[in-house]
């Protein structure tokens, strides 16, 4: 089980509370995730990053276990406490970008 | 008993404001959609209870929400805006080719017929249409591959499609107006346009009368007389009388002509109002006197309206989709300001009360007349 944290502007969008708990087969990457996350809320499509897995736009940020991943090849595996469930996956919004 | 639905589009949410035939008491209703910037709302003519929001965000780009039932709930539609092919470049701010890049919808057009059916014109320039209640979304492509567009370069705002006008009376015919190409027609849907800005003249740009280039704020027509139409350019108030095969000035007494809206009165095709303000460099009224102008004779001739506006310390701007009329036997008029205010005239303009004071910026009004 996967936990993904999502800024509060996706979590209104999306309509759900707190985290998400995703379930993800294979390789536990930061695009199998993302995968999972749109197959689940479609309406998140697009605004995390580009539409068929595309690039994450501009002002949104991934973090886990205290590491920026945003930089990280999306095919890379996440850390192994976010692949066991004990850490989750943070979605942020930039600073800059509200 | 006749009612109003006015949507009201923020920098931070939208709001539904709803008042019964009198317009004197209103309620409202929202934020919808809070933290998101709402360029526009507007409701289908032909199902009043089909509503349309440009929903988007400088963290996750656009969304597109739809109401089935008149605003109060809402559900995100299709957001995928593709330009057709492979789009080409326009001029950056700087001169420089810039490709094409999609950023936002600043207008959302629905069919005068058909609720499942929604023009949308986006930043940068380019029109968008859904068939499918928004669910999917098509470039009508001509518009951005007209030959001239590698020559357009965008305002200060961005290189928006702000302006869509359908004209009911002959089938095919539409109008669209870029910031800063200029206003463009055409006559089969979309499937082609040229330019319409013969008689405009731009000082900012090399050629001041040039075929494209000029930074046209807004049109409006008045669905009974099509063939006319009104413009607010970033200076100038402009009329055509054929189409906009050719304009001509009509700002005449107006104390500034630059400004952002332009409407005409519902019943009354030669009423029309704008709002003045200072110049491209102080975007806000003149004197800091919040003051409509209306014109009933086409143009030339205005009168400024102030019974119920600041009239002193004012300094808000309107911007271009920020002004609406409704159609009641008593024409309403309705605008918001970027410092959160909408106003509303429930007598054609002559008095004005604030419907709601500190609302985040208003980005876009649009009204409804309901049975």
């Amino acid at each position: 089980m996967i936990r993904v944290v999502l800024p509060a502007h996706l979590r209104t969008l999306a309509r759900v509370d707190g985290e998400v708990h995703l379930d993800v087969t294979g390789l536990v990457t930061q695009r199998s995730v993302l995968d999972a996350l749109e197959a689940r809320y479609p309406v998140l499509r697009g605004t995390i990053r580009g539409h068929d897995g595309g690039p994450r736009r501009a002002f949104i940020r991934f973090f886990a276990c205290e590491q920026d991943l945003s930089h990280d090849p999306p095919d890379d595996p996440l850390p192994e406490a976010v692949a066991a469930g004990t850490e989750p996956y943070l979605v942020v919004g930039a600073m800059a970008g509200g | 008993m006749s009612s109003v639905r006015v949507l009201a589009g923020t920098r931070k949410g939208a709001f539904v404001l709803t008042s019964d035939g009198k317009r004197d008491r209103w309620e409202v209703a929202g934020p919808f959609f809070g933290g998101w910037e709402i360029y526009h709302m507007k409701g289908s003519p032909a199902d009043p209870d089909r509503l349309w929001a440009s929903q988007s965000s400088g963290w996750s780009g656009q969304v597109i929400q739809r109401s089935d039932d008149g605003g109060q709930t809402w559900e995100a539609v299709g957001n995928r805006f593709a330009y057709d092919g492979t789009p080409g470049t326009h001029q950056w701010y700087d001169g420089t080719p810039h490709p094409w890049e999609f950023a936002r919808v600043w207008h959302l057009e629905p069919s005068l017929d058909d609720p499942d059916a929604v023009y949308a014109g986006v930043e940068d320039a380019g029109l968008f249409r859904s068939a499918d209640g928004g669910q999917t979304w098509a470039e009508l492509p001509a518009l951005r591959e007209h030959k001239s567009g590698p020559s357009w370069q965008p305002g200060a705002g961005g290189m928006c499609l702000h302006t869509i006008l359908l004209d009911s009376s002959a089938p095919g015919r539409m109008f669209a107006a870029i910031s800063a190409a200029g206003a463009f027609r055409s006559d089969d849907a979309g499937q082609s346009w040229r330019p319409i800005n013969r008689g405009l003249q731009s000082e900012g740009i090399p050629d001041p009368d040039a075929e494209v280039g000029h930074c046209v704020h807004r049109l409006a027509m008045h669905p009974a007389r099509p063939g006319v139409l009104f413009m607010q350019k970033h200076w100038d108030v402009m009329r055509s009388d054929n189409g906009g095969e050719s304009w001509r000035e009509i700002s005449g007494n107006l104390p500034t002509d630059f400004g952002f809206p332009i409407d005409v009165h519902a019943h009354e095709p030669d009423t029309i109002y704008v709002v003045p303000i200072t110049s491209d460099a102080e975007h806000f009224p003149p004197e800091g006197k919040l003051r409509v102008y209306r014109s009933r004779t086409g143009g030339d001739e205005w009168e400024p309206l102030t019974r119920g506006l600041p009239q002193e310390h004012c300094y808000v701007n309107v911007l271009r989709d920020a002004m609406a009329v409704d159609s009641l036997d008593e024409c309403g008029i309705y605008f918001g300001t970027t410092g959160g205010q909408v106003y509303a005239s429930a007598d054609s303009g002559d008095s004005w009360a604030p419907v709601v004071r500190d609302l985040p910026a208003v980005l876009s009004v649009e009204v409804q007349t309901l049975p």
